[in-house]
């Protein structure tokens, strides 16, 4: 088998995924996660400053998604074929709550009634709480395992996303993300809203930290197999330590009021927590919970082998063109927000 | 009804309602490009006027755009799942370099065209749009050539059996660069640009039917007929280029195309027509020989029928293809008299002068969003019963697990979300084409426009 430092390409890909859906939930993630504040802003021109914090970015913010997507259909067509399908009517929910996310950010603006601007408003902010609900318990259901038969072919009932343990992880990633999203709000307001936003912050960090200490300690009792892995590498404990490092840093940026350092290690934290995930499972991608036979890995789902170099030269020519043309970006809209004529 | 016809309803539903915004946001990048390309080149602030004006309707097509398209990359996934193994190994390469290439580019520099006005230097901005557009443009390349590939599969091998058959790439060029790519490619990039411009006049004929924003307009309606003209010409020369392709790769298609069933020594071409399946025959005018000459440029050439394939190879609605495809032809002929009418005029220097022309250019604005429409209607129905051409049927593309009536949850709420957002797109459009490009009652805030105007023309 091929490799590149070391590496086989089908994990060299399965770290391309797992950088890009990475760097969703890093982007995305405090777009959902101040839409999910939303509604807690009263005043309009509070609401306007919010909406417009993301404005500008939001939609390059989803193309990470896409190109994520993209990456596991081109990699893991056979993950991709089964995961999708298993999971078809959280994934279609995802969808309706992903286009009212997007047209609720395009039309609010557009009209100045009272009803109209805040059906969109609710609108935006329950797609937003939805998005990110969702996207937890799909990572839950991967965790947990998924009934997988013969060919990968999922062999439950639809409604099995709906476990508690996957609803736990999805509450959770609503507190991850509206943690984020506070520190990213915090970071472009200012006055009143910047000291309500920072008030709704502390808020979201109890939050956030006492849902991971519930789904850690759920973790560990039920699902004991996941820590498998690090029981068997001791050095391996460095993962999870990192992320309970990054976690406790987040208060203490923010009462020093860092709010770019706190952002910066709520952005860890959720790289670190990915990477832990996946540590637990690799080469394992999702567990079937029928047979380990029918597990879905790195290697069985897989594109071949000239396939995987063909889209790992795209992506080591792709990458950094989409890293110098994100970072131009942000320079342009640093800072606190400002409204103008183009304004949503 | 089954599963098959519900999520190939479901997959036909969404990938048209999301084609009507894509076409727009190409077409409508080069108008903008071409603007704010003037406005570099002469100062003049009409021209950025222009340019703003068009962005905020880009805003409106490209948002659905993008919210409509993610919808269609997780559909593979969800409702085809035994396709999306098939097709993964060869197809995720397409599509991989469409999301990192492409569609990064133009949702980046978005926010840029988007808000960026006041805070870069127009020279900048330019950058930024003519980035979108180049991004949208080059996403369209790597669909196209996506679809190409089920139209003309070529650079790769088949591994494995029946269900578990898959397609391996083997040369990622060949694969690229498959017969039918660069001629669909083209296609679809021209069809995309004569939507755009079409739109453009259509808002501006309208202004100067009103009396509104008359200099301003003149000028928009002059940059988009040269345009929709320009291209309206050469999509002759794709369309001829294609349908020849179509008669090489894909001889039934092109016998659907047309409603021959049986191999004549020389194939007719119908102006326009109705197939009868069960008599197998075509009732309408014709030119005798008519395909043949244009396939082969000669009267007597034979052209294969529907009856020389095998039966279970051949599309089955062949009066809808045969309607799509002739209506697609009819819209762009008439593009290319309507646009070359109006360069003749404009030489005359009497475009302007005729009203009925300009209410003739309102509606035609509705056409080529039909025309597009039916090119793929016509091309995606004529690859019936394959999803890849001879390589797998679409009753094997299916997913295993998922039941009819997941299917019908998931298009009854498509069918819901999208008439709300096809009203609001309407409602929206319809607004910022009345409010104009600037407040017209508010001559304070430009006390120079009339005079600067007037010194201009």
């Amino acid at each position: 088998m091929a490799t590149f430092l070391g590496i086989d390409y089908p994990t060299l890909w399965f770290l391309v995924v797992g950088a890009l859906f990475s760097g969703y939930a890093i982007l995305d993630g405090f777009d959902l996660g101040a839409g999910a504040w939303h509604l807690f802003f009263r005043k309009e021109e509070s609401r306007r400053i919010a909406l417009n914090a993301v404005g500008p970015v939001w939609d390059g913010n989803e193309v990470w998604l896409v190109i994520g997507g993209g990456a596991l259909f081109a990699g893991f067509p056979v993950l991709y074929a089964s995961m999708f399908s298993a999971m078809y009517i959280p994934f279609m929910l995802f969808l309706a709550f992903l286009i009212f996310r997007a047209v609720s950010i395009e039309f609010r603006s557009k009209e100045e009634m009272k009803w109209w601007r805040d059906f969109w408003d609710i609108s935006y902010s329950v797609a937003s709480v939805m998005m990110a609900l969702l996207l937890g318990v799909v990572v839950g259901n991967i965790l947990w395992g998924v009934e997988l038969g013969p060919n990968y072919e999922f062999q439950g009932n639809w409604i099995d996303f709906l476990n508690p343990y996957a609803l736990l992880v999805g509450v959770t990633a609503v507190a991850l993300f509206m943690m984020h999203g506070a520190i990213y709000l915090a970071m472009k307001t200012e006055g009143k809203l910047f000291v309500k936003v920072n008030r709704l912050l502390n808020r979201s960090i109890i939050f956030f930290i006492v849902m991971y200490s519930i789904v850690t300690l759920f973790t560990l009792i039920y699902l004991p197999h996941l820590t498998d892995r690090l029981h068997e590498n001791i050095a391996l404990f460095v993962v999870p330590l990192l992320a309970f490092l990054s976690i406790a840093n987040v208060p203490r940026l923010v009462s020093k009021g860092k709010y770019v350092m706190a952002f910066i290690f709520s952005s860890l934290t959720m790289s670190f927590l990915l990477i832990l995930v996946a540590l637990e499972l690799y080469p394992v991608i999702i567990m079937s919970t029928i047979d380990p036979m029918y597990d879905i890995t790195v290697y069985n789902a897989a594109s071949s082998e000239n396939s995987l170099r063909i889209m790992l030269n795209i992506t080591a020519i792709g990458g950094p063109l989409v890293i110098l043309y994100t970072v131009f970006v942000y320079k342009t809209f640093w800072g606190k927000v400002k409204l103008d004529e183009t304004s949503y | 009804m089954d599963v098959e016809i519900l999520s190939r309803i479901q997959f036909a539903f969404t990938i048209s309602f999301h084609y009507i915004y894509p076409p727009l946001s190409i077409g409508l990048g080069l108008i903008m490009v071409l603007m704010e390309g003037m406005y570099l080149k002469t100062k003049n602030k009409q021209y950025e006027q222009l340019a703003r004006f068009w962005t905020k309707i880009f805003a409106i097509t490209f948002g659905l755009g993008v919210a409509t398209g993610i919808v269609m990359e997780f559909e593979f996934g969800t409702n085809w799942a035994t396709y999306s193994r098939f097709v993964g190994d060869v197809f995720g390469s397409a599509l991989a370099a469409e999301g990192i290439f492409a569609f990064a580019l133009e949702s980046g520099f978005l926010g840029v065209l988007l808000f960026g006005w006041n805070r870069v230097k127009p020279i900048v901005h330019f950058i930024a749009t003519f980035g979108v557009w180049f991004g949208s443009m080059f996403s369209a390349v790597w669909i196209v050539v996506a679809n190409s590939w089920q139209q003309t599969p070529t650079g790769f091998q088949i591994v494995g059996e029946g269900l578990n058959a898959r397609a391996e790439i083997t040369d990622f060029w060949a694969m690229v660069f498959n017969p039918s790519s660069v001629d669909r490619v083209l296609h679809v990039w021209i069809g995309a640009l004569i939507a755009g411009a079409f739109l453009v006049m259509s808002v501006h004929a309208w202004y100067l039917l009103k009396g509104r924003y008359t200099a301003l307009s003149k000028k928009a309606f002059k940059i988009a007929l040269a345009v929709a003209a320009l291209f309206s010409v050469l999509q002759l020369v794709t369309g001829h280029s294609s349908a020849n392709g179509v008669a090489v790769n894909q001889p039934a298609k092109l016998a659907a195309f047309e409603g021959h069933y049986n191999s004549f020594d020389q194939a007719d071409l119908y102006l326009f027509g109705w197939v009868d399946h069960e008599s197998q025959k075509v009732v309408g005018p014709y030119i005798p020989g008519g395909l043949s000459f244009l396939i082969y440029g000669n009267f007597d050439s034979p052209i294969k029928g529907l009856n020389d394939f095998p039966q279970d190879e051949i599309p089955t609605q062949v009066n809808a293809v045969f309607q799509f495809y002739h209506l697609m032809v009819a819209f762009g002929l008439y593009f290319i008299g309507l646009t070359l009418f109006g360069l003749f005029l404009w030489w005359r220097g009497k475009l302007f002068e005729y009203r009925w022309l300009l209410w003739v250019f309102v509606f035609s604005v509705l056409l080529p969003q039909l025309a597009n429409q039916f090119g793929w209607f016509a091309a995606e129905m004529g690859r019936q019963p394959w999803v890849v051409y001879g390589l797998l049927r679409t009753s094997d593309a299916l997913s295993a697990t998922v039941t009819a009536n997941m299917v019908l949850f998931s298009l009854i709420m498509f069918t819901l979300i999208y008439a709300l957002l096809f009203v609001l797109f309407l409602y929206l459009m319809n607004k910022k084409i009345h409010a104009g490009p600037y407040d017209e009652s508010n001559t304070e805030s430009r006390p120079l426009q009339e005079s600067m105007a007037k010194t201009i023309e």
